[in-house]
């Protein structure tokens, strides 16, 4: 089976500054990808060297088995919608429409023009006098109508306010049933994305920190409280992933394939944002991680 | 046909929120055999969750005997968990709980104490099972 996106040692350099650092991935396809890490992380490079908008500086990326924009029929199967949502503000939602229809092979004519229907878009309004939501609307529905296998989407959810928010969010969810498609959305927030996603990639300071399916994150990952003294030695087949002191007072966050007993100390397993949260934190001080345990990435 | 409802509050995986929601609505014969279920695509068009979470509830249900996908078709009840108990028994049976409740709340329990209550004896009297 090919994967959705694979990439080995991918690098992206502008200038001296480096927005993506040694990313070796490998996503499944069916998969709904939650991108999460903070702002400047890396996610945009990321999605923009999958799209074929940007040529990675070294290493290699592949998209459903073959090179990002490699040729008519590769982008006909990718669709991707970057941060704001560009659209082109002097052409009307009616032209937008009509330009989707002529540039790509699969385009489904029938359900954008349900969609434009349901939003309440006016057609003939021009696409510059749309609000922020509207315009990301509209910027998704021609992602969706290409019918894409693999739909990139840069902070979707970014300037939809709850309401419209959920009903995308279904939306998506239906497609993805009805064309077993794969999606990659990246997020600052996990909150968002907690209940649509199956995969987790955790991407922070350039570097991955964590790519796995969610379910096998959360019922792996627990959350040790205790006296420092207690949590001196782990339970057997744990690894270290971060711990913080506080005083006498140690919290301890572990991977386990096993499930965790100890004794003196609260054990819970871990939520995804609390999950997203302790690998960004560990991230952001890396001398204790090296310290404490040079395996617990994988 | 069954409406799931999703608390993302509860701490609860949401596949297994679907499960429990199952097992109680065929519990209470709310779900009788020969029922559908809803489809993947109903399920995740109306709670917005990912697809593969309601394939993974659904296994389950189907794993327990409870369930059984017909291609094409959809997943139909195939199932009981009210074996031989006429629904007539769980009528009267409510009814008597309602009559406790409302006996409790004349003694003066609030709803935390009455809850605590009924949980804690619970435990006591039956055999665990989820």
């Amino acid at each position: 089976m090919t994967s959705a996106l694979t990439a080995r040692g991918l690098t992206k350099r502008y200038g001296r500054r480096t927005a993506l650092d040694d990313c070796t991935l490998d996503i499944p396809t069916g998969r709904v990808v939650a991108l999460v890490g903070p702002n400047g992380a890396g996610k945009s490079t990321l999605l923009g060297l999958a799209a074929g908008l940007l040529r990675p500086t070294s290493g290699e990326i592949e998209v459903l088995g073959d090179a990002p924009g490699a040729g008519p029929d590769q982008l006909a199967r990718v669709g991707f919608v970057a941060q704001d949502a560009p659209t082109y503000a002097n052409l009307t939602v009616a032209d937008h429409l009509e330009l989707g229809r002529r540039l790509n092979p699969r385009w489904d004519a029938k359900a954008a023009e349900r969609r434009i229907a349901d939003l309440g878009l006016d057609t003939g309004q021009k696409a510059g006098r749309l609000s922020g939501g509207q315009r990301a609307q509209l910027a998704l529905t021609l992602a969706l109508a290409k019918r894409p296998e693999l739909l990139l989407l840069d902070e979707p959810a970014a300037s939809l306010d709850p309401l419209a928010r959920h009903e995308f969010l279904q939306g998506l969810m239906a497609h993805v049933v009805d064309h077993e498609a794969s999606v990659v959305l990246s997020s600052h927030l996990v909150s968002d994305l907690e209940r649509v996603c199956d995969h987790l990639v955790v991407l922070t300071g350039s570097r991955v920190q964590v790519a796995t399916d969610i379910d096998e994150a959360t019922g792996t990952h627990y959350r040790l409280t205790g006296d420092a003294r207690d949590l001196d030695d782990l339970p057997p087949g744990a690894e270290l992933v971060h711990a913080t002191d506080n005083g006498r007072h140690r919290t301890v966050v572990v991977r386990s394939a096993l499930p965790v007993v100890a004794d003196r100390v609260q054990v819970e397993q871990l939520g995804l944002e609390d999950l997203v949260l302790t690998y960004m934190a560990r991230a952001a001080t890396p001398a204790l991680r090296t310290v404490a345990s040079p395996e617990a990435t994988r | 046909m069954i409406q799931f409802h999703l608390d993302s509050a509860s701490g609860v995986a949401p596949y297994l929120q679907i499960v429990q929601q199952v097992r109680h609505a065929l519990r209470l014969g709310l779900l009788r055999e020969g029922d559908q279920l809803p489809t993947v695509r109903e399920v995740v068009s109306t709670v917005t969750i990912n697809p593969n979470t309601v394939h993974k509830a659904y296994r389950e249900l189907e794993y327990a005997g409870l369930v059984t996908p017909r291609p094409g078709l959809g997943t139909f009840v195939t199932g009981s968990l009210t074996g031989d108990v006429p629904a007539a028994s769980y009528v009267r049976l409510r009814a008597d709980l309602v009559r406790w409740i409302e006996d409790a709340q004349r003694a003066g329990l609030d709803d935390e104490s009455v809850e605590a209550l009924v949980h804690g004896t619970l435990r006591e009297h039956l055999r665990v099972e989820p």
